[in-house]
């Protein structure tokens, strides 16, 4: 099922960046009709809208997007831990959004900077990504520089979603990419959009010691099974059937 | 002539008008005329108190019913069965809260704040259509909603696009336009499902068996028992009757559902040749009333859900504004980025 | 205002190059940034602007409708500043 995608786009990678989308996608959809004021259901909306054509387009370069999306087991999905834990209250969303939109920025605008299989895709996605970087920035300057409550709402989402970034800078098979350069630059602004939001970089480590790598080796969090479960139920339960 | 942006500031100006109005009967006059001529009715126009605060509680209702309206749809973004659906329904539900911010903004022309309406919605002092407090059950409910509850609701609403408020018909020009793709989508949707696999078929069947006398109910009560209607039609907030847009929607239905094979759930719906209508079968009004009462399916959760977003997100919007407050004023920094604007 | 309220926004969007910006509508926001942001998000996102304002609703001064007479009524009876007051010959091109 996963092995179908034309020979010269690296299947892994197809999975791995289109995962990291449709997973993220799936989060921000859940805020539908929850969000802290009305402009941010909008908003939330748009880049979940964004991922999931981002989603599409790469999985559609591995196989068959439904196929992959729907009828896949847990350790067959290859995104970031990241973008699958759970949503939190808003501070946990933004600061999943500025650790997961800064590295995706980074990443589409060397992809398209390339000749790459993923340029003509990455130079599309880098200016989707850069919008949400920037939305990104915009709520953590104002949480982490808000109110006393929401500053440490802030502080508390930036320091629980630390140990999952270290995983970013895993090497994906079939992309061209300088990892560590990627993964210093991402330190450099991440550091500075936490500084002016009267911040401190988390101190813990980047990665755990088994957690390092691990989701796009297909071992996920506890909570990522639930949402799959959720995600996958109908279409599962009308095998061959058309929507 | 009132600048587009006057909107936004009526407030002031508005309540002037009202209370400085020396000679009512000359206001009125003038107001009268401008209904009558076609003309649209603008917030710092003069306008009788009851005429203004009609348009409120409509457009408020409308409002409300946008964004307590994403929540049965959204209840199924999550589950949503292909990747093209799921993309599709997202951008439903954005739309609908976008809906409502149109209509909130049309709201305040009026004078009367956003806050103050959300208020008034979550205190249960303001109402919403009484379609949202059914449940969707299944993934068919989303396809029925589109078709029917969009349909309906399509069908109340082109007409609002000539509305004498100035403000309301042009915010529902945009939404007339977005909103086309929502039916069809619904349409499309159930479509596909008739013509599935026979569980598929059923469910499609299902969700219109349950959609369809909700649907005919959001027309609102017959003519003769509607104590808002004459007075609507008569300022042009409203400019056909609730059985005339009744009977407009189940005609435009029927060949629809034949076309998607399934059946409308009425024995007594039948083309009168005399007519030249469909005729169909009474409506339970009782249960209309007992919904809008509160005691539908849906009314708790609905109202506790929007509450539980808005208070769990105060915290934001205080932050937000904090920020705001701290980094001199957002009006400063907004003026020179006008400016700049303007040069480029 | 409430320390929750925040203010009102007014939007102007430049559908395409060479129009000028439409009123589009009003939204909340806490500063200009965020409502530029929330602008984009609710009034272009079907590709319906190139360039956005958005101006503080306080900020705006308009005419009142009791000066609507005095403000605007003068310039009703001065035809002669629109070209269709003039009388041209058929066939005379370029004017």
């Amino acid at each position: 099922m996963t092995a179908a995608g034309p020979a010269t786009v690296p299947v892994t990678a197809a999975l791995a960046l289109g995962d990291d989308a449709l997973v993220l996608s799936h989060r921000l959809g859940e805020w539908a009709g929850h969000a802290p004021v009305l402009e941010e259901e909008v908003a939330l909306a748009n880049i979940a809208l964004d991922l999931l054509g981002q989603a599409r387009v790469l999985l559609s370069l591995a196989g068959d997007e439904d196929e992959l999306a729907f009828l896949r087991e847990e350790r067959s999905f290859r995104n970031l831990q990241l973008v699958e834990q759970p949503n939190g209250d808003f501070a946990h969303t933004i600061a999943r959004q500025l650790y997961f939109s800064t590295y995706q920025h980074l990443l589409h605008a060397e992809l398209a900077a390339g000749d790459g299989p993923f340029a003509p895709l990455a130079a599309k996605a880098v200016k989707e990504v850069a919008y949400h970087r920037d939305h990104a920035e915009q709520w953590t300057l104002r949480l982490g520089d808000g109110t006393e409550t929401s500053h440490e709402r802030m502080r508390r989402a930036c320091d629980a979603l630390w140990r999952f970034t270290g995983e970013l800078f895993q090497p994906v098979e079939g992309l061209d990419v300088d990892w560590a350069d990627l993964e210093s630059r991402w330190v450099e602004s991440v550091t500075r959009v936490l500084g002016r939001a009267t911040l401190t970089v988390p101190e813990g480590p980047r990665t755990g010691a088994w957690s390092a790598g691990a989701g796009r080796q297909g071992v996920h969090t506890e909570s990522f099974g639930r949402m799959l479960a959720e995600m996958q139920h109908l279409h599962r339960s009308h095998p061959g059937a058309s929507w | 002539m009132v600048t587009a942006a006057a909107q936004g500031t009526a407030r002031p100006e508005a309540d002037g008008a009202r209370n400085t109005a020396g000679d009512d009967s000359e206001h009125q006059h003038a107001f009268d005329a401008a209904v009558a001529a076609d003309e649209r009715i603008e917030p710092r126009d003069w306008m009788p108190d009851a005429y203004r605060a009609t348009l409120v509680r409509q457009i408020a209702q409308h409002a409300h019913s946008e964004i307590i309206g994403m929540q049965p749809e959204a209840n199924w973004i999550t589950r949503a069965p292909s990747l093209r659906r799921k993309a599709i329904l997202m951008a439903k539900v954005q739309d609908e809260a976008g809906h409502g911010l149109y209509l909130y903004s049309a709201a305040e022309t009026l004078g009367t704040g956003r806050d103050e309406l959300l208020d008034k919605l979550h205190s249960g002092r303001q109402k919403y259509s009484s379609i949202f407090n059914y449940p969707t059950l299944t993934w068919a409910d989303v396809g029925a909603i589109g078709w029917l509850v969009d349909g309906a609701a399509i069908t109340n609403q082109v007409p609002l696009c000539r509305c004498s408020y100035g403000p309301y018909a042009r915010a529902m020009v945009r939404i007339c336009k977005e909103e086309s793709f929502h039916q069809r989508q619904g349409y499309e949707l159930l479509l596909a499902l008739s013509r599935g696999t026979p569980e598929q078929h059923a469910m499609a069947q299902d969700a219109v068996d349950r959609w369809w006398w909700p649907s005919l109910m959001m027309f609102g009560p017959p003519d003769d028992e509607s104590q808002h209607s004459a007075q609507s039609m008569a300022w042009k907030i409203k400019r056909h009757s609730n059985d005339e847009l009744r009977q407009r929607f189940v005609d435009i239905c029927v060949p629809q559902a034949e076309s998607l094979g399934l059946t409308l759930p009425d024995p007594d719906l039948k083309w009168n040749e005399e007519r030249g209508h469909h005729d169909f079968g009474r409506i339970d009004w009782t249960e209309f009333w007992e919904v809008l009462k509160g005691n539908g399916p849906c009314n708790e959760q609905r109202l506790t859900q929007r509450r539980s977003a808005h208070d769990e997100g105060a915290w934001v919007r205080e932050a937000a504004a904090a920020h705001a407050a701290r980094h001199s004023g957002g009006t400063e920094a907004a003026r020179h980025r006008t400016t700049g604007a303007e040069r480029a | 205002m409430s320390t929750t309220d925040w203010p009102l926004w007014e939007v102007f969007v430049r559908s395409r190059r060479g129009l000028s910006h439409t009123h589009a509508g009003s939204l909340h926001a806490p500063d200009a940034e965020l409502a530029l942001r929330n602008a984009r998000d609710l009034y272009t996102r079907r590709g319906e602007g190139v360039s956005i304002w958005v101006v503080p609703a306080t900020a705006i001064t308009a005419s009142s409708p009791d000066e609507k007479d005095p403000f605007f009524e003068p310039a009703a009876d001065k035809p002669y500043r629109h070209p269709t007051f003039y009388e041209i010959p058929d066939g005379v091109k370029h004017l």
